[in-house]
């Protein structure tokens, strides 16, 4: 069934369907409307100082090109291709980590602090820094700082950079399209929501129950 | 400095109206139906759900994949502004804490909430304990409005009869999800009463309306909806308010006080305009505030005039004080027995699916009145934020292989985990009732304006045992409620967050600043929010509640404000406006 079958099958009105039928547009589907709208300089819901904010943070650039050759790796590290998706970079999750530390400052002295951290680690284990060692030796380090119930207490400041690269490679990851589609997320269209299937409630011991 | 000068329109409108949510809104509704001229001030800009709304948008759609940076619910909300605005400061009073959450567009707040909608019940308007003063309405007075109100813009739910909490003309309600069926089986186990909740949504085609298009599930009502499925004041009142050619609505108008004459009566109302930063006078025969209760209060204060010296409408000296936001705690966990659930599209609703009424006896509880509980948790679509702290999830339960494996890590295994855990938590938050006291106000501070020239507020807000002693309660419960269904979550909010007890305006239903009452000398407004100084300016915010219930305020504030409406056009001749 098409959009516009399934929107008829729900009993969307013409007028409503019209505006639903735009509001489905993936980026993908569109065409002239992103540029129209630049002409304009106005973009729907967007205030002139949200955009304006953003075409800055676009602009701008935090990390210098060894920090980001170090994220490269590490996010594919964390979030490797596997048989059901791609990697961390498949999904440009460096890109994103890039834009969030621009837009949420918070993360920046962290990041950049830790990416030095690492470097210090690997100059003082193997004479290189993280991204000029071995795997064997960049997996050396990432053991002691990725399991924080049994990392040493000296390991602690590299725990919580790591947790927070996990974090940030992991909603970098499962926010593209990549990720979304990996974990299986079936919303974000019209439907008509009838209740839990009958089979997920007969696995849960929930048929017959009633709010 | 010459060209400073002040734009005096010669138009007199039957009514200026400032704010265009929920109050505002809905006085406008009614009257340019009525017939009368109406013109509306609204502080921000103009905005449309239809063609305005990030409803449907994917999270790559968003740079920050829809982060809070620069508005506090999220980059795809609907609402423009939040707790900050540049150039629009507040201040606090001796290292108190309020936070003022403003909607400067169409629509105002209306765009952010959950559109809960829950009618006060008797008890909330004529409460037994003697602990706060009735409202000079009853139930009933304000029963024939919420019905009104529900066929005019709809609300799903079910009857109950539950003697605080009426019954409303209802659509039917979704069914629960998932993860509300164990909250549910949980919360009952525990004593707690979980009833379908009750929220401003079509589920089903309103009858009669063929503007709005019914609900298509999406569960994204926090955009604003295109096809106009849930309420927004925009799209429900505001909209087809102007469709009927008699409101004129003017957007980015700063209103900074309500002028009046000799004998002061409410002659109009003067704004800067944020297009020209120049300034304006417009002229109506009544003026009606919906602008908030705290921006409503703040303009009442800044009406000086000999005939008004401590303010307008202030003889009692009440506006301003008795101001109250709800209270709320929230808890939450996840669901091991619902690691790797099959996926389906359960987005929903974007109001609430389930909820507890009040469902105690406070005489056998250390503070008074009580709370609801709004729950949720699902297959939700990812934003960001999403697989934080797995590093403290996945080492609770076992691997598919049965063995507990070390928390955090990396790699296939780790990605295999945010799979695994997706669609596995559950939350759940209180939201109770903080009594109006005198001693939290709002005031106008003596040193600093906004960027406009407009005095700004200054806020005195402190709890009492009383909002802490229940927010320990919200906290034991949800406790229980986890513990019931299984779940696996961090520790317990204690003492050192006051039980995680929100500070005040952060839970976004601040009200009372503008007290109604029969004695002139203790309130601000009459029975039909009128001033009781000046009998043609009216108020139709959440600035007139006397003592709000746990219920949420839109659905009240409408109705309040369709009564008031509906008593103006009946006293127009007595009125002689």
């Amino acid at each position: 069934m098409n959009r516009r079958d399934s929107l008829k099958a729900l009993g969307i009105g013409t007028i409503s369907a019209t505006a639903l039928l735009e509001a489905c547009k993936t980026p993908a589907d569109k065409t002239a409307t992103p540029e129209t709208t630049e002409v304009a300089g106005v973009t729907p819901g967007r205030q002139p100082d949200e955009l304006e904010r953003e075409k800055k943070l676009l602009a701008d650039k935090f990390f210098n090109e060894h920090e980001m050759a170090t994220i490269t790796v590490l996010v594919d590290i964390i979030i490797p291709k596997d048989d059901k998706s791609g990697s961390a970079t498949d999904a440009k999750v460096p890109e994103f980590i890039e834009f969030i530390v621009k837009d949420i400052p918070d993360h920046q002295l962290p990041l950049r602090g830790g990416l030095k951290w690492l470097d210090l680690q690997c100059l003082n284990r193997f004479g290189k820094t993280f991204i000029a060692s071995s795997h064997a030796q960049q997996i050396e380090v990432v053991d002691d700082i990725a399991y924080p119930a049994k990392a040493k207490p000296e390991m602690q400041q590299g725990v919580a950079f790591f947790n927070r690269m996990r974090d940030l490679t992991a909603t970098g990851f499962f926010t593209t399209k990549i990720g979304v589609t990996d974990l299986g997320f079936a919303g974000n269209s019209p439907t008509k929501w009838m209740g839990v299937p009958a089979d997920v409630l007969k696995q849960y011991g929930f048929e017959g129950y009633e709010v | 400095m010459k060209d400073i000068q002040i734009k005096k329109s010669g138009t007199t409108y039957d009514a200026v109206i400032v704010g265009s949510g929920a109050g505002g809104g809905m006085a406008a509704y009614v009257l340019a139906h009525a017939g009368l001229k109406v013109l509306m001030l609204e502080a921000g800009a103009y905005f449309d759900p239809q063609t305005d709304s990030m409803q449907l948008k994917w999270p790559w759609e968003s740079a920050r994949r829809g982060a809070s940076t620069t508005r506090p619910f999220g980059d795809f909300d609907a609402a423009f502004g939040g707790w900050k605005i540049d150039g629009e400061p507040y201040t606090t009073k001796d290292k108190t804490e309020f936070w003022w959450f403003r909607s400067r567009m169409l629509g105002g707040r209306t765009n952010h909430w959950g559109r809960i909608s829950l009618r006060m019940g008797p008890l909330d308007f004529q409460p037994t304990d003697g602990l706060t003063d009735p409202w000079p309405i009853t139930y009933d007075d304000v029963k024939p409005f919420y019905d009104k109100v529900d066929r005019l813009i709809g609300v799903y739910g079910t009857k109950e009869n539950l003697e605080n909490e009426p019954d409303g003309i209802f659509l039917p309600p979704p069914k629960p999800r998932l993860n509300e069926l164990f909250i549910t089986k949980g919360a009952r186990a525990a004593g707690v009463k979980v009833i379908p909740g009750r929220g401003s949504v079509l589920t089903e085609a309103l009858p009669g309306n063929k503007d709005r298009g019914a609900c298509f599930f999406c569960g994204q009502c926090g955009r604003s909806c295109k096809v106009y499925g849930d309420f927004s004041a925009s799209s429900c009142l505001v909209i087809p308010a102007v469709k009927t050619g008699n409101l004129k609505v003017i957007t980015n108008a700063m209103v900074r006080e309500v002028l009046t004459d000799k004998e002061g009566k409410a002659t109009g109302v003067s704004y800067v305009s944020k297009e020209d930063m120049q300034e304006y006078q417009v002229n109506g025969k009544i003026v009606i505030l919906g602008a908030s209760a705290g921006e409503s209060a703040r303009i009442l204060l800044n009406s000086k005039s000999s005939a008004h010296p401590g303010g307008l409408a202030n003889s009692s000296g009440v506006v301003g004080k008795y101001l109250h936001d709800s209270t709320g705690s929230s808890a939450g966990g996840f669901l091991p027995q619902l690691l790797d659930r099959k996926r389906y599209n359960e987005d929903g609703v974007g109001s609430v699916h389930i909820y507890s009424p009040w469902w105690l006896d406070n005489k056998k509880l250390n503070f008074p009145r009580g709370y609801h509980i709004e729950y949720g948790g699902g297959l939700g679509m990812p934003g960001y934020g999403f697989g934080f702290g797995m590093h403290n999830m996945n080492g609770a339960v076992p691997d598919r292989d049965g063995k507990v494996k070390e928390a955090g890590g990396y790699g296939a295994s780790l990605k295999d985990d945010y799979r695994r855990f997706y669609g596995t938590q559950v939350g759940m938050a209180g939201r109770g009732t903080a009594i109006a006291r005198k001693e939290n106000y709002c005031e106008i501070d003596p040193n600093v304006v906004d960027k406009y020239g407009i005095p700004v507020l200054r806020f005195n807000y402190t709890w009492n045992n009383d909002e802490i002693n229940q927010a320990k309660h919200m906290q034991d419960t949800f406790e229980e409620i986890l513990h019931n269904m299984g779940a696996i979550h961090g520790p317990k909010k204690g003492a050192d967050t006051n039980y995680g007890l929100e500070a005040p305006g952060k839970i976004i239903h601040e009200v009372g600043t503008i007290r109604m009452g029969n004695d002139r000398t203790k309130s601000a407004l009459n029975k039909y929010c009128q001033a009781h100084d000046c009998d043609n300016l009216f108020v139709v915010d959440a600035a007139p509640f006397v003592q709000q219930g746990d219920k949420n305020a839109t659905w009240t504030i409408l109705a309040l404000s369709m009564r008031t409406a509906e008593y103006i056009l009946a006293q127009r001749k007595k009125l002689n406006v």
